[in-house]
């Protein structure tokens, strides 16, 4: 009797056991939602962004700019530094690395040009500066390259022209000089290259600063935010094709005009090109005869509601999520012709175009001039003159891609960019802006990942996702967020900037795969009493029993020890 | 009779005049009140351009049952799609979920119109209806992938929210809910704690400039209690342990057409067109308890702006900020030729207009390509 006691006991304590030690972490294991292994420590050192951005400035001293004592001085090179804390998060360091050397006789020869255009030519021709560098050719006041009230003088190329102040208000040694020279060389670079306020504006998306003022806050609503690839639209809309038969040779001018400012961008992204015509394509607004111009007008007010109804024709690639960039040439009909565009103050516009922030632009092209009323059979041929409709989509294209930008101060020439469609140091404005925004970017969208990993428990982290996050892509062997990020700064900080644009590249889109991940969706959110409703009917008859059991068990063992006790007296 | 000039409740100072005195005071205080109101509204149309912050707008627009006695929900659900596209979103801007096909259901007896009010006025369904996510495609993972933006790589463009920063976005859900969830298709059901993890997330990766969420279901001012990111208006057309009531039966058709709040929206949305200024604050009013029997109910306090400044079109329209081209790039080079024939494939599309075939659209593409989904309107 006492052996099936015993084994009774045994038998329930074992079972509780069991449960306990097995049951109990095999059930919280396997309900456990995955969690892959991320770098949370790396990720969190990324949270305080420290950027620094070194700048390589070249300055060359032709003759007759330095006196004998300050002649003997160069070459030498001085570095300075800026330190500027933008928030609790982010500090910013500029290093600008100058160095000071007296001209060549080849480039001697080519300051002698008689215009500032021609020199900057030959001067391209001696020597390439590499991309982010900054080359300042510094001239005596006396020279007449620059014209008179014309103090700097910027190219297509990274070099400027500086002109001297005069020999007594310079002074005579080095220390003197390097006052003058400093400030003004500091200037040119700030609009050859950045500017702080171009890099806080670069790092909104982090930074979410009031905006300085109005222009600003239109500047960073109008240009498009990084991304690694675009698709422009060039799109004809002709309303009347029985008076109009339009022939625009779109791929001829892509190739000519469009074709090498994209070849120049190509670093930044990819940029995919269509065409379109649309026929019976109207504008959403009637536009008003105006009998003093005896021409029709469309006012700045209506232009707001000209896109809706066009763009619901307007197609784009189903395949990509790049953004489009749209530009309409609009052909107005016959009965509506002369049609002209007038700006808030009443005045006709010269370009007699408009543009959307982020969309595109629309351009209204009057053929009414090239046929007589009445006399020739319709439909007429009408041959486009692409170059005159090419000169304002690039002035548009250049505005939506960021590269416009604010004028250029009292005293500075700056040479209009013309057919190449873009100046180097407005591409390497654009690399720097877009290199602090692509790091920006990357750095707030991997903390806010592991921000929102930590707030919400259920997200099921995979290892796919992972290995976007970590050091190495497990698939694809391409790098990951973290290492990509890494590297950018570095670079940045070594003042190469095309391997750090290279790198921030890589460092969104592997960011941007993280976030978005699809495996990334199963919340494993239950409510409570639905976590109860599930549970209960499983352990409770389980449970039950053995607590039961072990209940019993107790009151014997009590029972015994009472009757044991009793005995003994 | 005393006369006191008053500057917000705070009396400056009073006197017993004589009558010309009250004339003039009376002319006074107009003048004033005149040339404040006259100020305000100057200042206003002069920032239209930065008081909104947001560039495009998108809207996400979904209609969760299923079965031809939730023929409301649907209705309810192109109404405002009609009037969204009405006020200038496109269709590329619109995401589009309906989960039950009420135009060509066999039990309607005018098959390919929904309609919205009884005696069949108004034909919602129109010919101009584009449903991205039909059917059994509208599910709650869908739903949320749609907005959270992790859908799989295969995705169509037509079927991805592609909105930015600057973008405003509208929600607008219906259907049957309760105390903190919608029910999807009559099996399954998205949480309040799962919807605001999900616009969380849309915050974080900047998603939305601001989003207006509006709930016409059962309890639905349960559904916006969690959300907790910035920048979020709610409404909602009952109160908890409220039911939101349908709207009118139509005795033809057999089931009631529209519910009340939606019903009342879509009238006071037939008075906005694409340039008129009302603002947020009438939006609240509409449907009263007098019309509804439920409370519609709205949620401001994550809001940063103020709702009397915030116009309808913010949100249901798309009115485009527009800057005049100033300058234009000087081109003197003639145009090079080609170097050799590009390859580029052209899709020539053709429509039907006073019963001839006429190409509309002629589509070069410069690099070979994915097709197009566009369709071919043959001539009947």
């Amino acid at each position: 009797m006492v052996l099936v006691v015993m084994v009774n006991l045994l038998a329930a304590l074992s079972i509780a056991v069991v449960v306990v030690l097995v049951g109990v972490p095999l059930w919280w294991r396997t309900t456990e939602t995955y969690r892959a292994w991320l770098p949370v420590n790396q990720i969190n050192e990324l949270a305080e962004l420290q950027l620094q951005l070194s700048v390589d400035v070249e300055v060359v001293f032709s003759r007759g700019t330095l006196m004998p004592e300050q002649q003997k001085k160069v070459p030498f090179t001085r570095t300075q530094e800026e330190a500027q804390k933008v928030d609790d998060d982010t500090t910013l360091r500029y290093r600008y690395e100058s160095k000071y050397r007296t001209a060549n006789i080849m480039e001697e020869d080519a300051l002698k040009q008689p215009t500032a255009a021609e020199a900057d030519l030959s001067l391209h021709t001696l020597s390439a500066s590499p991309c982010g560098s900054v080359v300042v050719y510094v001239i005596p006041e006396t020279s007449v390259l620059l014209p008179q009230g014309v103090d700097v003088y910027i190219g297509h190329r990274r070099t400027a022209v500086l002109r001297m102040g005069a020999p007594m208000s310079v002074g005579k040694n080095h220390k003197q000089l390097l006052a003058h020279l400093e400030p003004r060389i500091t200037q040119v670079v700030q609009v050859m290259s950045f500017s702080h306020t171009d890099i806080t504006a670069a790092l909104s998306d982090r930074v979410r600063l009031s905006p300085g003022s109005k222009e600003s806050l239109a500047d960073s609503m109008r240009s498009f935010k990084s991304s690694p690839g675009y698709e422009i639209t060039f799109s004809l809309l002709n309303p009347d094709p029985k008076s109009h038969r339009l022939d625009w040779d779109i791929e001829g001018a892509v190739h000519s005009y469009i074709q090498p400012l994209l070849t120049k961008l190509a670093p930044l992204a990819n940029f995919s090109i269509d065409s379109q015509i649309l026929y019976y394509a109207m504008l959403g607004v009637n536009p008003r005869f105006d009998s003093s111009l005896e021409a029709y007008t469309l006012n700045a007010d209506s232009l707001a509601h000209v896109i809706n109804p066009v763009e619901a024709r307007l197609g784009s690639n189903a395949a990509s999520s790049n953004p489009v960039l749209n530009f309409l040439l609009y052909v107005p009909d016959a009965h509506h012709s002369p049609l002209y565009i007038h700006d808030h103050q009443k005045q006709p516009v010269a370009s007699n175009a408009f543009h959307s922030p982020r969309w595109g632009g629309i351009m209204v092209y009057n053929v009414n001039d090239l046929y007589g009323r009445g006399e020739t059979p319709l439909p007429v041929n009408i041959n486009i003159n692409m170059e005159k409709v090419m000169g304002v989509f690039l002035a548009q294209l250049r505005l939506m891609l960021g590269v416009q930008s604010s004028p250029a101060p009292p005293g500075f020439l700056v040479e209009p960019c013309g057919g190449a469609g873009l100046a180097d140091w407005e591409l390497d404005r654009l690399m720097w802006s877009r290199t602090v925004e692509n790091v920006a970017t990357a750095t707030t969208t991997i903390t806010s990942l592991a921000q929102l990993l930590d707030q919400i428990g259920n997200i099921l982290c995979s290892l796919s996702f992972a290995g976007s996050v970590n050091l190495f892509h497990y698939i694809n062997n391409k790098l990951g967020t973290v290492t990509s990020l890494q590297l950018a700064v570095a670079e940045l900080e070594a003042g190469n900037l095309g391997f750090a644009l290279q790198y921030s590249k890589e460092a969104i889109l592997a960011s941007e795969r993280a976030f978005f991940d699809p495996s990334l969706l199963h919340l494993l959110y239950f409510p409570d009493d639905q976590k109860f409703a599930i549970y209960i009917p499983l352990f409770l008859p389980m449970c039950v029993p053995i607590l039961l059991s072990l209940i019993k068990i107790a009151s014997e063992a009590r029972q015994r020890r009472k009757l044991k006790q009793s005995k003994k007296d | 009779m005393l006369l006191c000039l008053t500057d917000g409740g705070i009396a400056l100072f009073c006197v017993n005049p004589t009558s010309w005195q009250i004339i003039v005071f009376i002319y006074i205080y107009i003048y004033i009140y005149i040339y404040i109101y006259m100020g305000n509204v100057h200042s206003d149309k002069a920032g239209q351009f930065f008081n909104s912050g947001h560039t495009n707008n998108w809207a996400v627009l979904v209609c969760t049952s299923r079965f031809w006695f939730n023929y409301r929900h649907v209705a309810n659900t192109l109404s405002v799609y009609r009037s969204v596209k009405r006020l200038g979103i496109p269709d590329s801007r619109i995401v589009l979920m309906l989960a039950d096909d009420m135009a060509c259901n066999h039990r309607n007896p005018k098959p390919a119109t929904v309609f919205s009010h009884k005696n069949m006025e108004l034909n919602v369904y129109g010919d101009d209806v584009e449903v991205d996510y039909r059917g059994y495609e509208v599910t709650v993972e869908n739903f949320l992938r749609v907005l959270t933006g992790r859908l799989p790589a295969s995705t169509p463009r037509s079927k991805r929210l592609l909105s930015d920063d600057r973008s405003n976005i509208l929600i607008y859900l219906t259907g049957h809910g309760g105390n903190g969830f919608l029910k999807f298709q009559d099996s399954e059901e998205i949480s309040n704690v799962e919807l605001a993890d999900a616009f969380e997330q849309m915050w974080q990766k900047r998603r939305y400039n601001e989003l207006l969420f509006i709930i016409d279901t059962c309890q639905g001012a349960s559904m916006y209690e969690r959300f907790y990111s910035p920048n979020l208006m709610a409404l909602a057309s009952s109160q908890v342990g409220e039911d939101s009531l349908s709207h009118q039966p139509d005795l033809a058709i057999g089931v009631h057409l529209m519910d009340r709040y939606t019903f009342y929206l879509l009238e006071f949305l037939e008075d906005i067109h694409p340039s008129s200024t009302t603002n947020m604050n009438q939006l609240f009013k509409v449907c009263p308890k007098s019309q509804c029997v439920s409370t519609p109910g709205h949620r401001t306090d994550l809001f940063l702006r103020d709702p009397g400044r915030v116009l309808i079109t913010d949100f249901f329209g798309s009115v485009r900020k527009v800057e005049i081209t100033m300058e234009t790039i000087n081109l003197s080079s003639p145009m090079e030729p080609l170097p050799e024939r590009i390859n580029c494939t052209v899709h020539i599309l053709y429509m039907c207009i006073n019963k001839h075939i006429i190409p509309t659209a002629i589509i070069m593409y410069y690099v070979p390509r994915q097709k197009l989904l566009r369709d071919v309107f043959p001539c009947t």
